[in-house]
């Protein structure tokens, strides 16, 4: 324990914890949109495209993550256009600019003179090497984030859940769903310093899959994930400190392994019950609650 | 003279693959209770979205007068839903939706909104429902949750389309009466498949295939609806086979 206090006085190690709990609390709650929307490929293609920024960024010789930060929110706005206006396969379009920002991205790091010295560390993720700078965007995405489903929380998720109904008051709310977008594409490039381009897709999807298990509400599905995520991370970072392996990989296996988990356990748990449901049902069948649908 | 709540004037409209409604005119009073009727592909579900702003015409007007002014509500019962049933969203909720215009902006919801979301589950019978989630409904239960949200705001005009495609034979019938029961305070848009059933609770038809036909009555025959150029399979009840739409018991 003393160990783990004197952890602490490392600097890099407070700055990997305050990374953890913000990653938690920002995947948390725009995962949960991802998932409810069912934009885990969308988010997936973000993700890996941003890594043309990447190499714009080293190229120009400014900011990676800054570079990143454009390139995904571009993506992330022309997805949302193309897929509301247009009549096109979006799958298709997500495939191909995944596939075109990893090219871009390799281009000009080779184009890039020198030696291009953490690649890696933006593929997979390296907490313990998050800088200041980084911690402060981290910072800033998180709390806009926050702030912004505390105040359209109602508009946010019923926009999600039924577009069109929501189109026929006439209103011009329109913008809200682009916000959205350019939030998840921020939150996706901050995320890339803990875990990776490749492994940031899980910290937006395990914990609301495991969240979902126990919760069919929005908010406490947000709730439930920020938890998930919070417990995963930090002990993810132990693990990777303890064993000495790769933190961000340490984090995704970690959630992986309480998703494998929570599965087994609520497989378990509802099999026993099993044996309640057929009286419940016949119940409200004879009170006439239950309608059968006529399909 | 009353005044209309929506006027189309001069309306095309359509999609990628072509225009779907061509020169349609169409008013709609407070008291109307208006049957939409048709053969499928004729247009019924796109003049809907016309009136619903859903989709923008290519030419004519759309005008809403008062009480249909942008950012009021339109009861809106869409046909299959393409919902998401897995959404994180509860009965209440999706009710709950169906007011959003009319809290604040930033908001929340008050106590007279979660009172209006009881009716409006009261109406449809569902109450029990409340806090369930959407996932574990029946297909006939889910329709019931939508028309509550149409109904949840007394909005002046309620649009239906297909109302009766999931929902059980009794709840058909309790339906229209409460339909006819709402009329006196709403003016009601329904699409429908089964001209016969409905004809004794509508008081007007409109034929949709391509263009429209307004018909001041609940009754019509073969011989108009060929006119009208609207070929749609009449359902006959009854015995005597040409007067299709006369009300029956």
């Amino acid at each position: 324990m003393d160990n783990l206090v004197s952890l602490f006085s490392y600097e890099f190690f407070t700055r990997a914890v305050l990374a953890a709990l913000l990653a938690a609390v920002s995947c948390g709650v725009i995962g949960t949109y991802i998932v409810s929307r069912r934009l885990v490929f969308i988010s997936g293609g973000i993700s890996h495209a941003s890594f043309g920024g990447i190499g714009l960024g080293y190229f120009l010789g400014v900011n990676p993550l800054a570079g990143a930060a454009v390139y995904a929110v571009l993506n992330a706005l022309g997805l949302e256009y193309l897929t509301r206006r247009m009549n096109i396969r979006e799958d298709s379009v997500i495939g191909i600019l995944w596939s075109f920002g990893m090219a871009v991205g390799i281009i000009f790091i080779y184009l890039t003179p020198g030696y291009v010295p953490n690649l890696m560390s933006y593929l997979f993720g390296s907490i313990l090497t998050v800088s200041a700078g980084d911690l402060w965007f981290l910072l800033a995405v998180t709390v806009v984030s926050g702030l912004f489903f505390l105040v359209f929380y109602r508009w946010i998720v019923y926009m999600a859940f039924d577009l069109p109904y929501i189109q026929t008051f006439r209103l011009p709310v329109g913008w809200i769903s682009y916000v959205l977008m350019v939030l998840m594409a921020l939150t996706i490039v901050v995320n890339i310093r803990v875990v990776g381009i490749i492994l940031v897709i899980s910290l937006l999807t395990i914990p609301q899959t495991i969240a979902n298990m126990f919760t069919r509400n929005f908010g406490r599905m947000i709730l439930f994930s920020i938890l998930t995520g919070i417990v995963a991370s930090l002990g993810g970072l132990m693990l990777s400190y303890y064993f000495d392996i790769p933190s961000g990989a340490s984090i995704i296996f970690l959630l992986s392994l309480f998703f494998v988990l929570v599965r087994g356990l609520t497989a378990l748990f509802s099999g026993r019950a099993r044996g309640k449901i057929p009286a419940e049902r016949k119940e409200e069948d004879e009170s006439g609650k239950i309608f059968i649908a006529r399909e | 003279m009353m005044k209309p709540l929506v006027k189309l004037e001069n309306i095309t409209a359509g999609y990628n693959g072509g225009a779907v409604l061509e020169g349609v005119h169409l008013e709609v009073f407070p008291d109307d209770f208006i049957g939409v009727i048709g053969p499928n592909g004729g247009g019924k579900t796109t003049l809907l979205k016309v009136i619903l702003g859903l989709i923008k015409p290519w030419s004519g007007r759309v005008e809403y007068t008062g009480d249909l002014m942008p950012g009021t509500l339109m009861g809106y019962l869409p046909q299959h839903t393409d919902l998401d049933r897995s959404f994180p969203i509860s009965v209440e909720e999706v009710v709950l939706s169906g007011l959003l215009p009319r809290k604040g902006f930033y908001t929340p919801f008050r106590k007279e909104h979660r009172l209006a979301v009881r009716g409006a589950l009261e109406k449809t019978g569902i109450n029990h429902l409340q806090h369930r989630a959407i996932g574990e409904l029946s297909g006939g239960q889910l329709q019931r949750v939508l028309l509550a949200r149409a109904l949840v705001g007394s909005p002046r005009l309620l649009i239906l389309d297909e109302p009766v495609t999931y929902v059980d034979n009794r709840f058909e019938g309790e339906l229209y009466e409460l339909l006819k029961e709402l009329n006196r305070n709403m003016a009601i848009l329904m699409v429908s498949h089964d001209v016969g059933t409905i004809a004794s609770y509508i008081k007007t038809i409109a034929c949709v295939n391509r263009t429209l036909h307004y018909h001041p009555s609940n009754k019509i025959s073969e011989e108009q609806l060929a006119a009208y150029n609207c070929p749609i399979q009449i359902i006959t009840h009854g015995t005597v086979p040409h007067t299709v739409l006369k009300k029956h018991s």
